[in-house]
This record gives structure tokens, sequence and C-alpha cells, in this order.
């Protein structure tokens, strides 16, 4: 079913946005004064008085449609953003250890990274992981390491994060089956999942089966969250892959915006209730170094989120319109020359996000130009967000540099841009921006957009138009050396510990859980989640439940150039 | 003489904004470049090698895989019969570019190395031969 291109016409004009602004100002009002921060006092370091936000009485306002200022009416003076930091690496008891330091500094909420094996459905001890175990990321193969992963971590002040796609399913089920098996039930569970697949294709790359059959399992998780995980955020609707493989900004909003609205589409063909299910989406941005740019690029993105999700696909419920997002700052900006001038990079590329409005928030750490980062680095990424948080006064005014030309009207011009480029998705999909998004990535069209740009930014740098300090300009005398290796990858250990699995586990559960899911496989119609669930009690691995899944939607083909 | 380049992405490692950009950069330095596509083994890009008798092997690596990975190609390479110089970019810190050249890795190229740099290299490499 696809909403008409006419009306989709309407909604790209731009600065445009049919704004009430006669009553921003006295929505908003309303909605501050009902907030627990009504009666908190702002005050500049040196004593004058701070109010919550700022603009003449014909401005927007932050908790009001379409929410360019931001979706809570007081935005960090009700509640600051989530410091959520990013880790993983060699086996789960190890990465659970980083977990423990990272909260124990103060961190309030962690997102998990998976080696690359994991992210690509691989058993540790598949032969296609030889020397990419625990490197870049956890190994995750069975249930087993799901609970020595978040052991001792109390998952109802915390929440987790897991940056998974292609398995995505599957280690939701393993996350759910360990919790119950240690007594929580999955209606409690609160943490979010990328599960974001149509990037993979776009940007990213690492994807298993082809798109379709890829989005059957996106929307499974969808409706099995939507029916019995109320806390659960099941897509994470990610900006940040595209823009590290090289797009512009408004091609981030664009792109990021057309997966959701395709995701939004693929929940209403399941049946869901738009309503029901969109205030659960969330979304992933860049904190790149263009500082105006980047604040503008989040403005634009709410107000182009709220638009389409009221006026084009006829969401009611405010949650819905609202586009609640976390960011991480730039990893593409780190240089691996002068390692130590990317604390500066990362501060500033933090603020740019926190001006911008963000929920939630990682920091890189300034050795990850050459390596998964050290604790200490990593201590020193999460200090500067709070530096930030707390001592630059910047949290107690919404949206700061609302009103000032520049970001006004960069917000607009990017709005315009990103809007084109939706619009010609829609096209391309027939009124679809499901079908849009899926045609797009079947011709290449979306690669072929970010490749130029990659390619545009390169030649820059190459010439010298665009400075890069330390690479291209003010280059040291003495060459410097590369940080050494933080960390051991655990590989032989985490293959010992995968045998130990197979030798306890019953195989005929695990050949009888595997042949349900095969069977329910082949029937596009049933929910996979609870075939997932049934396999991960009976210890069955990651690869070969992705292995039995291939068997059935086939693998993706990587098209040579 | 123009030069044949293969360029090329081994093990799980997606990572490819590198690969696209300097295979485009090879071309406007007037190579004639193959590039493998994502996700090859160590014997595939042998046999892309040999098949399409190119003058050097680019390798592609960010996922910190190096060490396991090169040697595997390298051996590929030599039981087919090539003595092709290989090159590597990537993250690739200081000792283990050094244990690379050891195991006759013919030139490394880490994050900023300049695209004048590496098209010197690969032409005399290719000179030399």
């Amino acid at each position: 079913m696809g909403p008409r291109c006419s009306k989709a016409q309407s909604l790209l004009g731009a600065s445009e946005v049919n704004v009430d602004q006669e009553s921003s100002r006295a929505k908003w009002r309303d909605a501050y004064d009902q907030s627990t921060s009504a009666h908190s006092r702002g005050r500049t370091q040196s004593g004058v008085d701070v109010d919550p936000v700022y603009g003449p009485s014909d401005a927007e306002f932050p908790g009001v449609f379409p929410y360019t200022r931001g979706i809570h009416p007081a935005m960090y003076r009700s509640r600051l953003w989530t410091m959520r930091m990013f880790a993983g690496f060699a086996t789960a008891p190890e990465t659970n250890q980083r977990f423990r330091e990272i909260i124990a500094a103060g961190g309030t909420g962690i997102s998990t990274a998976f080696d690359m094996p994991t992210l690509l459905g691989l058993d540790s001890d598949d032969p296609r992981s030889r020397g990419e175990v625990g490197r870049c990321g956890v190994a995750i193969d069975t249930i087993e390491d799901v609970a020595d992963l978040y052991d001792g971590i109390d998952l109802s002040s915390i929440t987790t994060s897991m940056t998974i796609n292609a398995p995505a399913a599957a280690l939701m089920a393993m996350f759910v089956a360990n919790a119950e098996e240690h007594g929580t039930h999955r209606s409690l569970l609160g943490g979010t999942l990328q599960n974001d697949i149509l990037k993979e294709y776009q940007a990213q790359h690492e994807y298993v089966f082809p798109p379709r059959p890829s989005l059957r399992l996106v929307r499974d998780t969808m409706v099995f969250a939507t029916n019995e995980m109320p806390r659960w955020h099941p897509l994470s609707v990610s900006g940040y892959h595209i823009r590290e493989a090289g797009s512009t900004a408004a091609q981030e909003v664009a792109f990021t915006l057309a997966n959701g609205l395709a995701y939004v589409e693929l929940a209403r063909r399941a049946g869901l209730a738009i309503d029901s299910f969109a205030p659960k989406l969330s979304f992933f941005f860049n904190a790149h170094i263009d500082f105006f740019e980047e604040v503008a690029k989040y403005r634009c993105a709410r107000r182009l989120w709220a638009t389409w999700m009221r006026d084009f696909y006829g969401a009611h419920d405010e949650k819905s319109w609202q586009l609640r997002f976390h960011a991480q700052t730039a990893g593409v900006s780190l240089t691996a020359q002068q390692p130590e001038n990317n604390h500066a990079r990362t501060a500033i590329e933090a603020l740019a996000a926190v001006l911008g409005g963000a929920q939630s928030l990682h920091t890189n750490s300034f050795d990850e130009a050459w390596s998964l980062p050290s604790a200490d680095a990593a201590r020193v990424a999460l200090r500067t967000q709070q530096v930030i948080a707390h001592e630059t006064n910047v949290t107690q005014v919404a949206d700061p540099l609302g009103g000032s030309w520049y970001v006004e009207e960069l917000t607009s011009q990017l709005q315009r841009d990103a809007g084109q480029l939706l619009e010609e998705l829609l096209e391309i999909g027939q009124g679809s921006m499901l079908d849009g998004c899926l045609s797009a990535i079947d011709s290449g069209w979306f690669e072929g957009h970010i490749a130029d740009a990659a390619y545009e930014h390169e030649r820059l740098v190459q010439s010298g138009e665009r400075i890069v300090v330390g690479v291209n300009a003010y280059l040291d005398d003495a060459p410097g050396s590369s940080p050494t290796t933080a960390h051991a990858s655990g590989e032989d250990s985490q293959v010992a510990r995968l045998a130990e699995v197979r030798r306890h586990r019953n195989s005929e559960n695990v050949a009888h859980t595997l042949a349900s899911l095969r069977a329910d496989a082949l029937d596009p119609s049933i929910n996979l989640m609870d075939a997932l669930l049934a396999a991960s009690r009976a210890r069955v691995t990651l690869g070969e439940m992705m292995d039995t899944l291939a068997e059935v939607f086939g693998r993706h083909q990587v098209r040579a150039r | 003489m123009t030069i044949r380049v293969l360029v090329a992405k081994v093990g799980l490692d997606g990572h490819d904004r590198g690969v696209n950009v300097i295979t485009r950069m090879l071309r406007d330095a007037g190579m004639e470049v193959i590039y493998t596509g994502l996700f090859q083994t160590p014997d595939s890009v042998a046999r892309s090698a040999v098949d399409e008798d190119v003058d050097v092997v680019g390798l592609s690596i960010l996922s910190g895989a190096h060490l396991t990975l090169v040697p595997l190609v390298l051996e590929a390479l030599r039981t087919k019969g090539s003595d092709v110089p290989v090159v590597v970019g990537g993250i690739i810190p200081d000792e283990d570019a050094d244990e690379l050249a050891t195991m006759g890795v013919a030139a490394t190229f880490g994050p900023g190395a300049s695209l004048e740099r590496i098209v010197a290299t690969l032409e005399e490499l290719v000179t030399r031969r």
C-alpha cells in the first residue's frame, strides 16, 4: 500500500513546514510547566539567570511539532542524555569486565560491539573466522556467551544496546532466553537492537541473506517486541555507518529517514498499527567535525521525520512523530597521525551532538584510529561527556543555537537537499518508500551516491584543499609511532569454550530445534522468534541458526565492479 | 605500458570506503584496476591475480586480521607459481608492517598514505620486475 506521491511533494517544500507558530510557544509553556523541571532555575557560572529556552513569540519551541528544537520541552533540564559507551573485544568475560569499568566510571548505558564473525553469523570455530575472532568486538557463539557478557549487570537500571544486524533476530532470541533462564520475564527487558539491515546493503556491508528475507526477520522482531516486550526497542535506524562510508550530511539524513519510513511500511504490511510500534523506533546518527552543519542536521532530521510521520503516514501519537536519536562521534575523523589531536576532535563533535539535542551519546577514544580503545582512553572519552554535561552549562537551555541566522538557514538547506533525495526514493518505489529502498539497493543507487561523496572528500584532502591537521598540514618533523596493540583476541579460549558447550548440550534437542527453525522459515507467514528462542535454549550456536536459515533464504551475492 | 592492479578485500572485513576510493584514484592515475569485491578468500584472490595476469596485488584490510590473512594470500600465490608483488593497505601498526615485510610484502600503506606515494611505489615495484 503506497501513499501518494503528490502528497509527498507538498511535504518537501523545505522550510515551509506547516508550523502553527502562533501556538508553538503556548504549547511549549503548557508542556514545560507540567514537566518536573518547571521549577529548576538556570544560572550562568557568574550568576546570570537563564531561561530554559529562548526565542520570539512566533518562533518554534521544543517539545512541540515538528520538534526542530528538540523532542522534550525542557530538554536536558529534565534529563541528561544517556552516556552510552560502545565496547566489545575478545571474549564475553573480558568485555563484561570493561562494561563494569564503564559503569563504575559513571557511564549510564552500555552498547555491545560484536566481532566480525558474530556480525556475519559465523561461529568462532568456523575456518572463515580465523584471525577475526574477538578482534573488532566480542565473540558470541551461544546463549552461554550472552550469559557471561551481561553477568552481574543490572539491566533494569543500565540499558543495553546490541550493535548487530544480519543475525539480530538470533541474538535477540539469545538475549531474551538468557534473561528468562535467570528469572527475568521478557516483558521487563529494556534495551535496543540495531537490527537495521537496509543500511548494511547501502553502506556497512555486513549482510548474510538477501534483502527481502532479511526484512522478514526485521518484521518478526518488530512484531514480537510490539506484542511481548513493551520496554524493548527492536530497531535503531542508523545513519552513522552511511556517513562513515563517506556520505554527505544531507545523504545521511535522507537515507536514514528513508530506511526508517521503509520499516514503518514493513510493520504496517505486517498488520501493526503505526502508533503501536513507531514510538519504539530510535535513530543513530554520526557526530562529525563540521560543527554547525551537524547541529543543523539533527534539527532538520527531527523536522522531516515529524512531518512525514504525521502528514504522510498519518500517525496520531506524538511519540510517533518524535525522532529520538543516539549519536556517536565520527570514527573517520580520527587520524592515526598525531593521535592526541583526536581528543579535540571528539570533544567538538560531542558538543555538536549535545547542542543538536541527542538522547544518547558515545564518544570515541583518541586511539581508535589504530585499534580498539584502551581502558584509559575509553575513560577519557567518557569524561569528555561528563565535562560537557556538568561543567559547560550548555545543558540549561534547549536548542541554544536556534535562531542563529546561519544555523536556521543551514537547517532549511539540508532539509531541502535531504527532502529531494527522499522524494527521489519515493518515486523509485512508485509511492512506496520500502519498495524505493529495495530497488535502490538492487541498482546500487545508494552505494553510488556514497562512493561519489567519499571520493570527493579524498580528492580534496589529497589536493590540500581540505586541511586535516597532522595528515596534510602541520606535520610533525619526527614521525610518530603507532600505539601498541591493545589486547589479545582470545581466539583460542573462545574456540575452546565453544567446544565445551557443544560437548555438554543435548544433540537431539539441537537437531529438533533446528528442524523446526527450518520448517518455520519455509512459511513466510510464521514469526521465527519462537523457533529462535527454542534453539537458543537448546544451546544451538549462532552459526548453526544462520546456516539453517541460509538454506532457505539463500545468501546475498556480492556485485563485482 | 599500463600497469594492471588487482585490488582485493580478503576475509570478513566489510569496510570498503578506502578500497573504493583507491580503486578510482589508481584509475585516475592511468592504471588498469580490477576490484574483487568483498569477502574474498586467499585462494580466490590468488586465482584472480593469476587469471587476470596482473602486475601487482593490493590487499585492503581494516579488521586487524592482516597477520593471519596476508601469509595465507602469499602462500596461495606461491602455490600457483606466482611471484607478483603484494602490497597491503589498512590499519597496520608499525611493528606489524615490519613483520609483513619479513613475510614478503612489498609495501604497506597506513592511514593517510598519500596517493602520490602509493602510485610511485606501485610504479617502482612493477618497473623493478
